[in-house]
C-alpha cells in the first residue's frame, strides 16, 4: 500500500511538466524540489538523530560554490605566493565533488558534536554557517564576493551515440531535480530502515540506553551527519547549476529556517514528511502571490506554520499514519508468527 | 536461542571468576562515594549487591559498565583490562547493564526496541544496506526471528505491535530486561530490576531471571527486595559508605550483626533466628 502511494507520487511529480506549461510555476517546481531535497537530507539528522542543525545552509551552500568553481576554474594566489590554478572540469566532476566536499565539512562538524550535544551542537552549525557565509562574501579573489559567481554551465547529460546534451531549459532540469530527489529518497529510506538508522533513533530516544546495548552513538551520529551533508552540498550543486548564477546569499539563515520548517510541519523522522512540508511551504508564497499583497503573503506563511504546528505537533504525516492506523508490517505480522 | 558463539559455555567451569573488580575507589570531589571496592563474581553465579542507599552500588554499576572513570583500581572482565574502555565496547565484551528507572526507547514500538538492541548481531555492512543486497534481508530476517524469541522469553511477545512507552510499568521492567538480553551478554548487571513492582510482577520478573540464568548467563544484582535476593542470590556482597562490610552466602549475611546493625534491621535478625 505504501509502496503504491510512493509509486504513484513519483508518477504524478514526473508527469507535471507534461500538463504545466507556465515557465514561472515550473521554476517554483524545480527550487521546491531543489529544497525538499535539502530538508530530506536535515530530516536524516533533526529526525532521526535528533541533533537540529541550524546552519544546515552551510553544507547546501558548500555544494553550491565548490560545485560553481569546479565547472568554472579560478586562479587564486594563496598565502606565501602559492598560485592555485583550476581550470574548468566537467560540471558532473563539479556535482561529485559538491557531495563529497559538504560531506567532509559534515564529518568535522559530527566530529565536534562528539563532545556537544544539544543547544551547543545548534550553536555549533551556526556559527559553522555564519564563517562559511563570511568566507564567501570575502574571499573575493575565489568567490567574486558579492558581485556573484555568473554563467555558470548547465549539466550535461551523455547519451552513448548521442553526443551530449545541455540540460537547459526547465523541464531538463525539473527531471534532473526529480531524480537526484529519487536517489536521495531512497538512500535516506534504506539507511533508516535498517540496523543504522536503528542505532540513530536509539541516540535520539535515550544515548546511555543505546551505548548500555553496545551502540557506538558518536559513529552513527557521524555518519548522519556526513550523509545529511552530502545530500545538501547535492542540492546545493543542483541550485548553482540551475539558476546558473550564486553570491553568498545562498548561505542565508532564511533557508535554513525554511528547511526546519518544511520538516517540522511535515513530520520530523517520517520518511514524506520534508516532501510533504516542502510541497506546502514552497508552493504558498507562488499561490499567495496570485491574490495577496507582498505582506499578507507572509502573514499567511506565518498564520499557517503556527496553525499546523499548534494543531499538528508531530506534523502532517505522522497524524495522517494515526488517522489511517498505519501499521509497519513487521511488527503486526511479528504477533502472528510462529516462530520457527 | 543461542545466546553465546559455540564453546563458550562449555568453557565456563564453576567459580571461574568472570569479573573481577579490583581495589576501585570512586572520589566526586572530595566526596568518596567508593572507598576500597574488592569482589569477585565467579562464571554463571547470581551475586547480589546490597546495601543501604548511597553506599554505593550504582557508582560501582557504573564504573564497571564504563559510564563513570574510577579514580582508583581497576575492572577485568575474563581476563581483560576494563579500564579506558567506552561503554559501547564494554557491552561488546558481553557486560550489559540494566538501569535504575525504567529505560527503554519510549516512542517506538516494543518489537522495534527490541530490534534496536540487537545492533551489534546484525551482520550486514554500510554497503550491504544501502546497495539493498541479500545479505541485509538475510540480517533483517534474522534479526527479527531473534527479536521475537527474546520477546517470548519474557513474556511480553502480546505487546510486540505496542509503542514502548504504553507498556505497564512491570512490562516496561521486563522489556528492559529484553533490551539487555538482545545484547547478547555473557554477564547482565541489574539495577534495582524489581523495585516499584507488585508482589506477582516481581514473581514474575524472578522466573525470567531463572531462566536467564540457565543459559548460563552471570548475573550481578543490585536489590533492595530481600525476599528476592535471598531468594536468588548464590552470593551477596554488603556495602556500606563506599566499602564492602559483609560477604558471603545468603544465611550467613542474614545473620551477620554487623550487616543488621547497618542495612537489615533487626527485624531480619529476628526471622533469620526464627
Amino acid at each position: 500500500m505504501k509502496r503504491l502511494l510512493s509509486w504513484l507520487a513519483v508518477l504524478a511529480f514526473a508527469s507535471i511538466p507534461l500538463w504545466l506549461n507556465d515557465p514561472y510555476l515550473l521554476n517554483a517546481c524545480i527550487t521546491t524540489g531543489i529544497f525538499i531535497i535539502a530538508a530530506m537530507s536535515l530530516n536524516l539528522l533533526l529526525g532521526y538523530t535528533g541533533q537540529l542543525s541550524l546552519g544546515h545552509v552551510a553544507f547546501f551552500g558548500i555544494g553550491a560554490y565548490v560545485s560553481a568553481l569546479t565547472s568554472l576554474g579560478f586562479d587564486v594566489e594563496l598565502f606565501g605566493g602559492i598560485r592555485v590554478v583550476h581550470q574548468p572540469w566537467p560540471v558532473w566532476t563539479g556535482f561529485v565533488l559538491a557531495v563529497v566536499i559538504a560531506g567532509i565539512c559534515g564529518y568535522l562538524v559530527g566530529k565536534l558534536s562528539f563532545r556537544v550535544r544539544g543547544a551547543y551542537f545548534v550553536i555549533v552549525t551556526i556559527s559553522f554557517a555564519e564563517v562559511v557565509r563570511l568566507v564567501a562574501l570575502n574571499w573575493v579573489e575565489l568567490t567574486q564576493g558579492p558581485l556573484a559567481l555568473t554563467s555558470i554551465p548547465p549539466f550535461t547529460l551523455g547519451l552513448p551515440g548521442l553526443g551530449f546534451f545541455e540540460l537547459y531549459g526547465k523541464i531538463a532540469n525539473f527531471y534532473l531535480v526529480l531524480v537526484v530527489g529519487l536517489v536521495c529518497y531512497v538512500v535516506i529510506s534504506r539507511l533508516t530502515k535498517s540496523r543504522v538508522g536503528r542505532a540513530m533513533v536509539a541516540l535520539k530516544e535515550n544515548e546511555s540506553l543505546a551505548v548500555s546495548v553496545g551502540i557506538d552513538v558518536t559513529r552513527y551520529l557521524i555518519l548522519a551527519a556526513v550523509t545529511s551533508a552530502g545530500i545538501a552540498g547535492a542540492a546545493g550543486s543542483l541550485y548553482a547549476h540551475y539558476l546558473r548564477i550564486i553570491d553568498p546569499d545562498v548561505f542565508m539563515f532564511l533557508y535554513t529556517v525554511t528547511m526546519v520548517i518544511m520538516v517540522i510541519t511535515g513530520g520530523k523522522g517520517t520518511l514524506a514528511g520534508p516532501i510533504v512540508g516542502g510541497l506546502i511551504f514552497g508552493f504558498i508564497p507562488v499561490i499567495a502571490r496570485s491574490f495577496a499583497t507582498p505582506e499578507l503573503q507572509w502573514i499567511l506563511y506565518g498564520a499557517l506554520m503556527i496553525l499546523i504546528v499548534f494543531v499538528l505537533p508531530q506534523g502532517i504525516v505522522p497524524a495522517i499514519e494515526r488517522w489511517f492506523s498505519v501499521t509497519d508490517k513487521d511488527e503486526g505480522r511479528a504477533k502472528l508468527e510462529p516462530v520457527k | 536461542m543461542n545466546m553465546h558463539p559455540p564453546g563458550e559455555l562449555s568453557a565456563s567451569k564453576p567459580l571461574a571468576p568472570a569479573l573481577s573488580i579490583e581495589h576501585i575507589a570512586v572520589h566526586f570531589g572530595g566526596l568518596v562515594a567508593i572507598s576500597d571496592l574488592n569482589f569477585v563474581v565467579n562464571e554463571g553465579e547470581v551475586l547480589s549487591l546490597i546495601g543501604p542507599n548511597g553506599a554505593g552500588k550504582t557508582t560501582a554499576f557504573n564504573v564497571i559498565t564504563g559510564f563513570l572513570k574510577p579514580t582508583k583500581g581497576r575492572v577485568c572482565y575474563r581476563g581483560t583490562s576494563l579500564n579506558g574502555l567506552k561503554p559501547h565496547e564494554i557491552a561488546g565484551l558481553g557486560l550489559v547493564r540494566t538501569f535504575q528507572r525504567t529505560s527503554v526507547f519510549q516512542t517506538i514500538s516494543v518489537f522495534q526496541n527490541v530490534m534496536t538492541g540487537l545492533h551489534s548481531r546484525g551482520r550486514s555492512s554500510l554497503w550491504d544496506t544501502l546497495l539493498a543486497l541479500p545479505r541485509e534481508r538475510e540480517s533483517e530476517s534474522e534479526l527479527k526471528a531473534t527479536t521475537y524469541e527474546i520477546l517470548k522469553l519474557v513474556g511480553i511477545e502480546h505487546r510486540a505491535g505496542n509503542m514502548a512507552g504504553s507498556l505497564s510499568y512491570g512490562d516496561q521492567r521486563l522489556l528492559g530486561v529484553a533490551l539487555a538480553l538482545a545484547a547478547n551478554p555473557s554477564m547482565l548487571l541489574l539495577d534495582e530490576p524489581v523495585s516499584g513492582m507488585n508482589a506477582s510482577e516481581t514473581a514474575a520478573f524472578m522466573r525470567v531471571l531463572d531462566s536467564v540464568r540457565g543459559m548460563g548467563v552471570t548475573i550481578l544484582l543490585v536489590e533492595h527486595d530481600m525476599p528476592m535476593v535471598m531468594g536468588i542470590s548464590d552470593r551477596i556482597v554488603v556495602l556500606n559508605y563506599g566499602r564492602i562490610i559483609a560477604e558471603g552466602p545468603p544465611a550467613a549475611i542474614q545473620g551477620n550483626p554487623e550487616v543488621i546493625q547497618a542495612y537489615l534491621g533487626l527485624g531480619a535478625k529476628k526471622r533469620a533466628r526464627d
